[in-house]
């Protein structure tokens, strides 16, 4: 079964518009503008509603995840839509090569074009693995330099915002910071060049003490991390809007960065290396890559900490954090990122986590559901709570489940205890012993 | 000031009044039958009135039907375990956990050691709810059902995990003729068994346990039951179903007028909002001008008579109903009989047959056909003529009412089938999978909770102006999707509407997937009783776009085809075999259950005996019992493997003893690490194959219970090896597979993978135990050797193992696996050179390594194999072919062998694939569509059996019939 596909070629480069799905927000808006410094025409899609996941649940194969379901389905919607010329319209899709299913986004998005009518759309491959190497969309070096420009950026502004928006005196003042930063910093990766580490490092601080001038009463807040799969976890389509519902319990949130995947993504390439062995060369351009980020990241958060910000630690602590808990070998999916995430969250002060998958998402059931145990039994105040997403799971039972965490959170907020460790490594008395079975 | 407190549930409305001295001094509980803004302003105002002074108090509002109510009203919201927890500590301050089974939701709430709570995921049955279907299954009411299983002398095993799977597995218990009480008293047993494995997840239950809510509070075996699980006893205390409610009154501290809070309600309801649909009619000529047109399929009917010749009775004893049709030489109908059977088909035939034979006494009867569910049991038991598998005749029905009818539809009470049918014979079947089931009782059940009756309900639907959009998915998030369009004030017509069309989408987009009319056909027939529904068939025309034949006989079309293939394959003058008048009435029937100690599977089997002596086993899964020999495995190569795997025995050595559990990618990779660590000298154990002990022994440390199966299963080995007491236990990591060649890459899937991460995360078992779990990459072989020197040298620092020696033991290994899979190629190869020596039909039973576990497969590899064909396996043939291009990313093994597999069949005329899927597989949601690419593209049949923990093989069984039967047809038009 061969399948012949359009591809995305050079030309089209001029005459096409590429749509792209909404994921994390603020850093898309600024990827756009990198996108739009390398001549491409795009468009963040900003179509939701509940025909989205419909359009999926028709294409797609019922069983597959939920983030493909609304990725497609957010596809054939904005093509139905009537308001793209079809015959200069290309989608982009993110591929991450692991093994995981995820990788089939693009192959589950073709069949569906083809099924729902629209063959000549070509789809395109954003990914950093090598996969797809004919394609008229290449990640050249200048626009990866500005695409993870963009995502720094985005993370710092939606670290920042979520811990000062909280607590501002003056309502919206937080989000047209945002807004006004999206603006300055997209002019800065499309117009003004200006994305070189150097730039980055000397714009951070000033960012950073643009928000701490926003006037804030700090008062005692529930902190919520939210992990999850990587689609769910962003897309306010994906997780039915978590973080405003959130914001709306009056809680802080903390939404770890997106770097931390792409970081997560090149150091599984060493990674592998490392456990199985192969061309030591091989690890050379992630390391150095990880080099080059590390040092960003690190300014990043000196630059948050001088303001008065808590910073997320930084990849490399990350992949110490799952020591004895999780192998980092574990690189399906989130993988044991997922796992550190929460833990650095719960040694941060964000002991309350929402990790949120897809329903029935194959690496959660390890690093996500699978690892919760462990980090109860070292960090008795962990008060992680996994909610799934899917098409039909509804909002009123999610939001109930994040309550109820929110209750016990809010408890502790009032009268802080230090509760026991759980000893759950007991064995519990179930009538059957293996004994009888035989 | 006095407290009020409310708790709004799924399906009552619980409320408590308090004094100042916070003494109860009114409470009412009561089923709001989805009215709830209605009662919940009735209650207030009868408060305001009658109980509360003054009509003001202060008030809270809990339960998780309240939530959008309270703020809409701005009254303070409680989150409904957080009640739980206020009103415990308060009135049983000592408790150390709390088991509360409400409506739809399970909890436990551990109170002391680190305050804990656990809900059942969105994927687990409701409780109250389940146990409401289960009775309504049983004809009992709630009461009546705890009475019966107080009698209960022993218990079956029920699937506990979802309610969809325990009915499927309660329907054949009940159609055996299973004891009522003894199902009773399994249901019960299977809702502890949920609770507790899928909410405990590792932490033990003990101390002082209160037992909360309705079905605690109501079934004395219910609490019994977890009483002996849990090995203590609970406690069910003083207004144990209002503890949610007196939570929130204790929490409350905002006065309010109480008829103002009505008030507010009032304009909640007004702007109260839901994602709704277009109505099924725009008018009430539009329905007219549709019901007239459906009147015209129809059968014409004539009334019995003494020249009316020669009858064909055809017999289609469903899941739920019995459908009688008798018809006489020209097809023209005699005599209808549609009822449901009340959980005893046989008793009911019986009665329907007298009725016959002694109204119509010169009767003469040229044939009985049985077909469906009970066909089988039927058959046997009033020595009809012929049995026929359903789907074929549903289709001898339809091509009745439309020769050219390229689409089959048919949703019955359980269960849902569509057909394709190519040249005259069905080409491709689709059943609902255990988690869409449900369909036809699911309406009536939910007719029944909102207090109609069906045919009431659905028609409520036929001219509601928004129905509510429900999606498409399994019926127990329905009930959720359904409670928030209560909650947003959807009125039961839109309600009712809304079901309907969820049934259709349910069918067209999970059942069938299909994405347009054109791909269904033009010429579609739907019957099964639910299409009497007009609104269901109505939804289904606008979903596809296409007007519909439904014959008026839609729920009696098995029967009727039944009746016709009798008609077409009984020899003129013949009389039928059917007992007679007679014998009909002193028919009777013994049914005892046994478990079949033949072999180690201890099957329950149901053996029936009739009055004439003959006796009929069901529920057995081999031919033991009833001819008494064992099975003929010459062409099994399941078995064959099994056999292989099984011969790996420990070999005493000088460096202690290691184990590892037969579990995941084991069933493939044993004679590799077998062989490696005995070399090493190691004696090495394995944990037996799995069974259904051994799963529920290591139940309890599975923290995720959405996973699949065989992961689950692992649990069970782990609990087995711990046992054994060895020196250690090794289950290493892989992310890689070994590279076949046969796709672009050679990735396990990632439970897989990964899966030792869960079991070292979360199995106390192992604490005190060695356990290795290591990443290691045996694709790469001289790499792999340096790290598992460092690995053992680590973990046994005194043993004093050297790279040289790991690299020999490697090296015979490596050798050994290779011997392995050549072995099991070779002998696939016998089994196909045998089988068409012998004329049989091959069948490619396509899975993963993993499916070879007979708790896994629940023994379809026997099942094919006494349908007369031989079983091979997909990594005996897959090594046929080259790699080919696929339109996926071709990147694990174990799927690569699937493509390759399917591809390898195209080329083959009597090999045909069956693949089969674990319920929750992520990946196979991308392999059986391309698989079913594969196989199409080369014009075979694509078979798609999907298994779980549920071990009734009915549903399986009816597939490959159907299967064999369309082979069949399709050989004999060669």
């Amino acid at each position: 079964m061969e399948m012949k596909y359009p591809k995305f070629t050079q030309e089209m480069k001029k005459t096409h518009t590429i749509l792209i799905p909404n994921m994390a927000v603020t850093q898309f808006r600024l990827i756009q503008y990198a996108l739009e410094w390398a001549g491409y025409k795009v468009e963040v899609l900003g179509n939701c509603g509940s025909q989205v996941a419909q359009m999926g649940l028709k294409y797609v194969h019922n069983d597959t995840c939920y983030p493909a379901l609304l990725v497609i389905g957010q596809f054939l919607d904005a093509l139905n839509s009537g308001k793209y010329d079809l015959d200069h319209t290309a989608l982009l899709i993110t591929q991450t090569g692991g093994g995981c299913r995820a990788s089939n986004y693009i192959h589950l998005l073709r069949k569906a074009l083809v099924k729902a009518g629209y063959p000549q759309i070509p789809v395109a491959s954003l990914n950093f693995s090598g996969l797809e190497k004919d394609s008229g969309f290449q990640l050249t070096m200048p626009l990866l330099r500005r695409t993870l420009a963009g995502i720094f950026y985005g993370d710092l502004l939606v670290a920042l915002r979520n811990q000062t928006k909280p607590y501002e005196n003056n309502p919206g003042q937080t989000q047209a910071m945002v807004d006004k930063w999206v603006e300055i910093l997209g002019a800065d990766l499309k117009e003004r060049g200006q994305f070189s580490a150097k730039a980055m490092k000397a714009r951070f601080p000033q960012i950073a003490a643009d928000f701490a001038s926003i006037p804030v009463t700090r008062v005692p807040k529930v902190k919520v991390g939210i992990v999850g799969e990587i689609y769910v976890k962003y897309s306010p389509l994906g997780n039915n809007d978590l973080e405003k519902f959130l914001e709306s319990e009056d809680c802080e949130v903390n939404l770890p960065g997106l770097m931390g995947f792409v970081e997560y993504c090149a150091f599984n390439m060493s990674e592998d290396i490392r456990l199985y062995g192969g061309n030591p060369l091989k690890k050379w351009v992630p390391d150095l890559l990880l080099k080059y980020l590390d040092g960003i990241e690190k300014s990043m958060g000196e630059a948050m900490r001088r303001y008065g910000f808590h910073a997320p630690a930084r990849f490399k602590e990350l992949t110490q954090l799952p020591k004895g808990i999780i192998g980092i070998g574990n690189k399906m999916g989130e993988g044991w990122l997922l796992t550190a995430e929460m833990i650095e969250l719960v040694e941060s002060g964000y002991e309350n986590n929402v990790c949120a998958p897809p329903f029935g998402c194959l690496p959660n059931h390890i690093c996500g559901k699978g690892m919760v145990n462990k980090i109860r039994a070292l960090h008795p105040t962990a008060n992680i709570t996994p909610i799934d997403y899917d098409p039909s799971a509804t909002r009123v039972n999610q939001e109930n489940r994040i309550k109820l965490m929110l209750a016990v959170a809010r408890e502790r907020l009032t009268t802080p205890v230090q509760p026991q460790p759980v000893d759950f490594m007991e064995t519990p008395k179930v009538e059957h012993s293996f004994a009888n079975a035989l | 000031m006095m407290k009020v407190g409310l708790d709004i549930g799924s399906t009552t409305i619980k409320c408590v009044v308090l004094d100042e001295k916070d003494q109860l001094v009114h409470s009412s509980y009561q089923r709001h039958y989805s009215h709830i803004l209605e009662s919940a302003q009735e209650l207030l105002r009868t408060l305001a009135k009658e109980k509360v002074p003054g009509g003001k108090a202060s008030l809270a509002i809990s339960g998780s039907a309240g939530m959008g109510l309270a703020n809409s009203c701005q009254v303070p919201f409680v989150q409904k375990v957080f009640a739980t927890r206020v009103a415990v500590n308060r009135l049983e301050p000592d408790t150390d956990c709390v088991i509360e089974l409400g409506g739809e939701d399970a909890k436990i709430l551990f109170l002391t050691n680190g305050t804990e709570v656990r809900m059942n995921g969105s994927c687990a049955g409701g409780t109250g709810a389940f146990i409401d279907q289960m009775a309504t299954l049983l004809k009992m009411e709630a009461d009546e059902m705890n009475q019966a299983a107080a009698k209960a002398t022993k218990t079956y095993t029920i699937a506990s995990r979802c309610g969809v799977f325990a009915k499927s597995d309660i329907q054949p218990l009940i159609n055996q003729g299973a004891l009522a009480s003894d199902i009773a008293a399994s249901i019960y047993k299977a809702v502890v068994n949920q609770t507790i494995a899928g909410l405990a997840q590792g932490r033990p239950i003990k101390g002082k346990v209160l037992y909360l809510g309705g079905p605690l509070t109501f079934s004395s075996v219910l609490r019994q039951s977890f009483d002996q699980a849990l090995h203590l006893e609970g406690r069910c205390p003083e207004n144990s179903l209002l503890f949610v409610a007196m939570g929130a009154a204790f929490y409350s501290d905002q006065e309010e007028d109480l008829e103002d809070v009505a008030r507010r309600l009032e304009q909640y309801r007004a702007t109260a909002t839901y994602a709704s649909q277009p109505p099924l009619f725009a008018s009430k000529e539009e329905y007219e001008e549709f019901h007239a047109r459906h009147l015209k399929a129809s059968v014409p009917c004539v009334p019995f008579s003494a020249d009316c010749g020669p009858v064909h009775i055809g017999i289609d004893s469903g899941s739920t109903t019995l459908k009688v049709v008798c018809i006489d030489q020209d097809q023209n109908i005699l005599f209808t009989s549609y009822q449901p059977n009340l959980g005893s088909p046989i008793k009911l035939l019986r009665e329907v047959l007298i009725q016959i034979l002694e109204n119509h006494p010169g009767i003469q009867i040229a044939s009985v056909t049985t077909t469906g569910y009970g066909e089988e049991l039927a058959k046997n038991a009033f020595h009809c003529d012929y049995s026929l598998v359903e789907t074929v005749a549903h289709f001898t029905a339809a091509r009745h009412f439309m020769p050219q009818v390229d689409f089959i539809i048919d949703i019955g009470g359980q269960d849902m089938k569509c057909f394709k049918i190519e040249d005259g014979a069905i080409s491709n079947i689709f059943l609902n999978e255990a988690c869409s089931s449900g369909c036809g009782s699911f309406l009536q059940t939910f007719a029944q909770a909102l207090g109609y009756d069906v045919k009431e309900f659905a028609s409520l639907g036929l001219f509601a102006d928004s129905p509510v959009d429900l999606g498409s998915r399994c019926t127990v998030f329905m009930n959720s999707s359904v409670k928030q369009a209560q909650k947003d004030g959807a009125s039961i017509e839109n309600i009712s509407a809304g079901l309907s069309i969820s049934v259709v989408k349910n069918a067209l987009y999970k059942v069938i997937r299909a994405s347009s009319p054109e791909e269904l056909g033009r010429n579609i027939v739907v019957q099964g009783g639910t299409f009497y529904n007009e609104a269901v068939l109505r939804a289904f025309e606008k979903e596809m776009g296409v007007e519909v034949i439904r014959p008026d006989i839609a729920g009696l079309m098995g029967a009727y085809g039944a009746a016709l293939y009798g008609r077409k394959k009984a020899a003129p003058g013949q009389v039928s075999s059917m007992l007679n008048l007679e014998q009909l009435k002193s028919f009777t029937q013994k049914v005892a259950n046994v478990q079949c100690q033949s072999c180690g599977n201890h099957c329950q089997r149901t053996s029936t005996t009739f009055s004439d002596g003959s006796r009929f086993f069901s529920g057995n899964r081999c031919d033991r019992p009833v001819t008494g020999k064992a099975e003929d495995d010459t062409l099994n190569l399941y078995q064959y493997k099994r056999d292989l795997l099984a011969g790996y025995k420990p070999v005493p050595g000088k460096r202690g003893s290691i184990g590892i559990p037969l579990c995941l990618n084991m069933y493939e990779l044993l004679p590799f690490w077998h062989t490696l660590f005995t070399r090493l000298g190691f004696a090495v154990h394995t944990s037996p194959f799995s069974t259904r002990g051994l799963y529920l022994a290591g139940q309890a440390t599975i923290p995720s219970d959405t996973a699949c199966f065989p992961a689950k299963l692992a649990h069970g080995h782990i609990n087995a090896l711990a046992q054994m007491r060895l020196d250690a236990i090794f289950y290493p990591c892989l992310s890689y597979n070994l590279d076949e060649g046969l796709g672009d890459n050679h990735y396990n899937c990632p439970v897989v993978a990964y899966y030792p991460e869960v079991i070292a995360g979360n199995c106390p078992e192992l604490s005190g135990t060695k356990f290795i779990y290591d990443y290691l990459g045996i694709h790469r072989p001289k790499d792999f050797v340096k790290t598992l020197t460092r690995v053992l040298q680590r973990e046994f620092p005194d043993k004093g193992i050297s790279q040289k020696e790991v690299q020999a033991a490697a090296d015979a290994a490596y050798a050994e696996y290779q011997h392995h899979m050549d072995q099991i190629r070779a002998r696939g190869r016998e089994i196909i050179d045998q089988a068409r020596k012998e004329g049989k039909r091959i069948i490619v039973l396509a899975g993963r390594p993993y499916h070879v576990d007979p708790e896994v497969n629940h023994g379809i590899d026997g099942l094919i194999l006494r349908h007369g064909a031989a079983v091979v396996t997909e990594d005996s043939v897959s090594c046929m072919v080259e790699k080919f291009p696929t339109t996926v990313l071709n990147q694990w093994t174990y799927h690569s062998r699937l493509y390759a597999a399917a591809k390898y069949c195209t080329t083959q005329p009597d090999m045909d694939l069956v693949q089969l899927v674990s319920f929750g597989c992520g990946v196979d949601a991308i392999t059986t569509d391309e698989t079913r690419a594969i196989l199409q593209a080369g014009g075979k049949l694509y078979t798609q059996l999907k298994i779980d923990e549920i071990s009734n093989l009915g549903a399986v069984n009816i597939r490959l019939r159907s299967l064999f039967a369309a082979l069949d047809e399709r050989a004999g038009q060669e």
